[in-house]
């Protein structure tokens, strides 16, 4: 199969198409990735698996609406026709925009590649597996069972326009994951962790899988020990990392513009006000070198962005891509227009989300804690936006009983309101980590996505467990 | 677009092809699948987006040398599937030698004759698709005076045909079509926001109701207004359908035989043993064609069947796929999932509970002090299926003297699965399928715990 790109008298023409019915605004988005992946479990490795994704999408904005159509078929035909079926689609309502002609522009590179995916030998990719559940089940007997998998994806766009935009970004990412189970007299429990970023193959010249395997296999040997976990309301300290995605819940979401365009977030209308403590600077940032969610441009062209969104506990920005920009009469988006694939329409997303060090010893927010939870490792999470309640898992946590961590913790979610979570940190501390990295799902569409926090602490949430 | 002519043969026949090319000692299996898809989006009276598309996918297994390899693509170009042919066989070498692997094997068993497929859907206009839409959005605007928006109202349909062809004999074609209206509603009183939705599922337009829709999403935001955090306290929760149907899902995934051969199922070696209420009995039944997970066939081409999973309270099967069967010694239940991106899993796809004998209303008038939930959120990340531990986020509404009361959010629902199952105490007559793996019924648990203030 073919791997060259559309070049640009293709673009064109198919930009010329999409608007020969009139529209305001045309782009074709084209996509070519390669994947793979290896999965081990049950003591072997169940299969290495291959997967090529190649097509374009094509969207025409004509007034307020949106046609979109796709095709595997990158020749001048299949282009063409998809530009045709978008603009039909797109029910050419009004608008006489011409294409501008096509202007190539370097798109900059958050770090560089070292190893291509393509470059490794397959067996050292299934390699790393067993490495690494040897590792894990050296932890101890109690351990039963150890999934591992490793992934990478290669990822080149185009991106050309009406406007005259012609650019392109190559996106490799590598990832790897450990799940562990263990037994003991009072059930079975599981522990994981994952790595990801935005490199080629060298990740692993700096991350030990078998390391990995050893934190997972850890928290689920901690976990037979484990508790029940208490219910009510009461402080919570999250761990260095694990409280990014308490931001990516309690406020990311709801400062993306789209919700807020439809009046369906809390933070709609609140630009210059406190929304949260004076502790907090949130930040999104899509050039952070090498971060699970970091790239060049976004899917739409634009180079990304850093976007201060909180500053010092006021609401400074929300988050945009090109179709909300316009709208609002802003210049250009902040970078933030992603997809999943060429299959689907670009959406506000977020990149890497996080807020940075305050001045407190992480020690001493535990210490000054009489009783609540420590939550060292979290799981995913969700929230409404137009409500600002919101969850999150908590897969390694333990109680905090006179300043003090004691018993682990099973597992549960924890609930809260955004707004109200926001204001109610009342301590951070110098000990910034990104955490782990996650798949974000809106609206049908997963993106890859990092967090990142130093330890703090919400005076107030309510804790999802069944101890009275 | 087209979809050839429905029948999916251009798809088994492009299995046919590659199976062709089998070599000695290697088996093949090819699923195809191609779709036809339309989605249109309205908000505020005007068209957001349409977008329609055909979307073609293939995978390829290869199991050679007791080892697998497997690739996929999204084309059917003939160069692509050969090279994805090509990369499966090379991924090969690369698996763990287990005897137990390979194609599934015709196990005689007839395909259940579904009437899934609806061929005038490719037909209807695509102002009939908007109207609908912008109706769904007008019938919701109307219906309150307290509802103030919607997020987007959304129509959706596909018209889906794939094949699975295997060395061994297997050439499954299934076909089905699907639409779907839903809404997402706002309702406001002052400066407090409460959300809901609706939605209404079909083969074809003739199927979908704009009002139920509507009311649906009318009711579920505006009886939220006013809710405040409850009273941390042990007590009886009742699931609405919708609640139910995801946490059949969830129980569903303790009975794949995935999770029972790698020892990681909480019911594991428990066939035969009371593990719930003696009221509740549990199914999967693809070939019940009501349920929307409804289908002649698996994912590795054999018939799917009616599995009766836990029989008043007693566990009496795992769910199986080739693999899983093979290796525990027992025969497939036609249970392989899958999509064309990954090798056979297994997983229920219409789940059911024998439904009970009285009303939703007489199941809660039957509870002196509990809650009804009628939303969940964070069950991906506050549930555990190996430990059992299960924790949610809810809203929904009191329940006082066997009434419903005041309006409750930003509360969890917490017990352990296990012990979910063992005290329920009642199921209503409610049946209802919903568009997922499982239908949904009135369902009483007793003894969990609600964490609120």
């Amino acid at each position: 199969m073919s791997s060259a790109m559309p070049d640009a008298e293709l673009l064109d023409a198919a930009l010329h198409a999409a608007l020969r019915t009139g529209g305001d605004f045309a782009e074709v988005f084209v996509e070519d990735r390669r994947n793979s992946r290896a999965s081990f479990d049950d003591g072997r490795v169940e299969e290495l698996v291959s997967g090529r994704l190649r097509g374009a999408g094509v969207r025409v904005r004509s007034g307020e609406s949106i046609g979109f159509a796709h095709t595997t078929d990158l020749s001048a035909a299949g282009l063409t026709g998809a530009a045709r079926d978008a603009a039909a689609a797109a029910r050419a309502g009004g608008g006489q925009q011409a294409a501008a002609s096509l202007s190539r522009s370097e798109a900059p590179r958050p770090n560089e590649v070292a190893v291509l995916p393509g470059a490794v030998a397959k067996a050292d990719k299934v390699g790393l597996l067993g490495a690494a559940e040897e590792a894990a089940r050296a932890e101890g007997a109690a351990v039963f069972q150890v999934a591992c998998g490793y992934g990478d994806s290669r990822r080149r766009i185009l991106v050309a326009n009406s406007d005259g935009l012609l650019s392109g970004d190559e996106q490799v990412k590598t990832f790897f994951s450990v799940s562990v189970d263990a037994a003991g007299d009072g059930g079975k429990q599981s522990g994981r962790e994952t790595v990801g970023h935005t490199v080629g193959f060298e990740l692993f010249e700096r991350v030990d899988v078998a390391d990995l395997a050893r934190t997972a296999a850890r928290r689920a040997l901690r976990k037979l020990e484990a508790v029940p976990a208490p219910s009510g309301t009461m402080p919570v300290v999250i761990g260095p990392g694990g409280g990014g995605v308490l931001f990516h819940e309690a406020c990311g979401h709801g400062l993306e513009a789209d919700h807020i365009h439809k009046d369906m977030s809390v933070f709609a209308g609140r630009i210059g006000e406190r929304v949260a403590s004076p502790m907090v600077t949130l930040v999104d940032d899509g050039t952070m070198p090498g971060e699970w969610g970091c790239y060049g441009i976004d899917d739409e062209g634009r180079p990304a962005q850093r976007n201060v969104l909180i500053a010092d506990g006021v609401l400074v920005d929300y988050m945009w891509d090109r179709l909300r920009a316009d709208r609002d009469g802003r210049d250009a988006s902040s970078g933030n227009g992603r997809r999943q694939s060429y299959q689907h329409l670009p959406m506000v997303r977020m990149t890497n989300t996080f807020i940075g060090n305050g001045d407190s010893d992480p020690d001493d927010i535990v210490a000054d804690t009489s009783r609540g939870v420590y939550v060292a490792h979290l799981g995913g999470g969700q929230v409404n936006t137009a409500t600002g309640d919101f969850v999150f898992g908590m897969t390694e946590a333990y109680l905090i009983e006179d300043g003090r961590l004691t018993a682990p913790i099973r597992e549960g979610n924890l609930i809260g309101n955004g707004p109200e979570a926001l204001m109610a940190i009342d301590a951070v501390a110098d000990d910034f980590a990104m955490g782990s990295p996650g798949t974000c799902g809106k609206d049908g569409q997963g993106v890859p996505v990092g967090d990142g926090t130093p330890t703090l602490r919400v005076q107030r949430l309510t804790v999802g467990g069944t101890a009275a | 677009m087209s979809i050839d002519d429905g029948t999916g043969e251009a798809l088994a026949a492009l299995g046919d092809r590659v199976v062709a090319s089998a070599r000695p000692g290697e088996q093949i299996e090819v699923v195809a699948v191609r779709s036809v898809e339309t989605s249109v989006r309205t908000w505020n009276g005007e068209v957001e987006s349409f977008a329609s598309a055909t979307v073609d996918g293939v995978g390829v297994r290869v199991v050679v040398d007791r080892r697998q390899g497997f690739a996929h693509a999204g084309s059917h170009e003939p160069s692509v599937v050969a090279e994805t042919l090509a990369e499966a066989r090379d991924n090969a070498a690369f698996g763990t030698p287990d005897e137990h692997l390979g194609v599934a094997v015709p196990d005689g068993v007839a395909a259940a004759e579904l009437d899934l497929w609806r061929p005038e859907l490719a037909a209807v206009a695509p102002e009939r698709k908007i109207d609908l839409a912008m109706e769904l959005e007008r019938a919701v605007l109307a219906g309150d005076r307290r509802i103030r928006g919607v997020e987007s109202a959304d129509y959706t349909d596909s018209l889906s045909v794939g094949a699975v062809v295997t060395t061994s004999g297997i050439r499954s074609v299934d076909r089905d079509s699907g639409c779907c209206l839903s809404v997402f509603s706002l309702a406001a009183d002052g400066a407090e926001t409460q959300t809901g939705f609706g939605f209404s599922v079909g083969r074809s337009l003739d199927d979908l109701d704009v009002q139920r829709a509507a009311g649906d999403a009318v009711e579920r935001a505006v009886r939220l207004l006013g809710a405040r955090k409850p009273a941390t306290m042990r007590t009886t929760v009742v699931f609405d359908p919708w609640v139910t149907a995801q946490f059949l899902g969830l129980v569903g995934a303790t009975v794949s035989g995935e999770a029972a051969v790698t020892n990681r199922s909480l019911f594991a070696g428990r066939l035969g043993e009371q593990v719930a209420s003696p009221l509740l009995s549990l199914t999967d039944d693809p070939t019940d064609p009501a349920a929307f997970g409804a289908g002649p066939c698996d994912g590795e081409g054999l018939a799917t069947r009616r599995n009766e999973l836990i029989e008043e309270g007693v566990m009496r099967r795992f769910l199986h796929n080739s693999y899983t069967a093979r290796r525990s010694g027992a025969a497939s239940t036609g249970s392989a999932v899958r999509g064309y991106a990954s090798v056979p899993g297994v997983g229920a796809m219409a789940l059911a509970a024998v439904p009970g004998d009285r009303s939703p209303a007489e199941v809660i008038g039957a509870v002196a002090d509990g809650v009804v939930v009628q939303e969940v959120s964070g069950l991906h990340s506050g549930v555990n299926l190996v430990s059992g531990d299960f924790s949610t986020g809810a809203e929904g509404l009191r329940i006082r003297g066997g009434e419903l009361a005041e309006p409750v959010r930003e509360f969890t629902v917490a017990s352990t699965l296990q012990r979910m199952l063992l005290d329920v105490v009642a199921l209503g007559n409610d049946l209802t399928w919903l568009p997922m793996t499982a239908a949904g019924v009135t369902l009483a648990v007793a003894d969990v715990t609600v964490s609120g203030e």
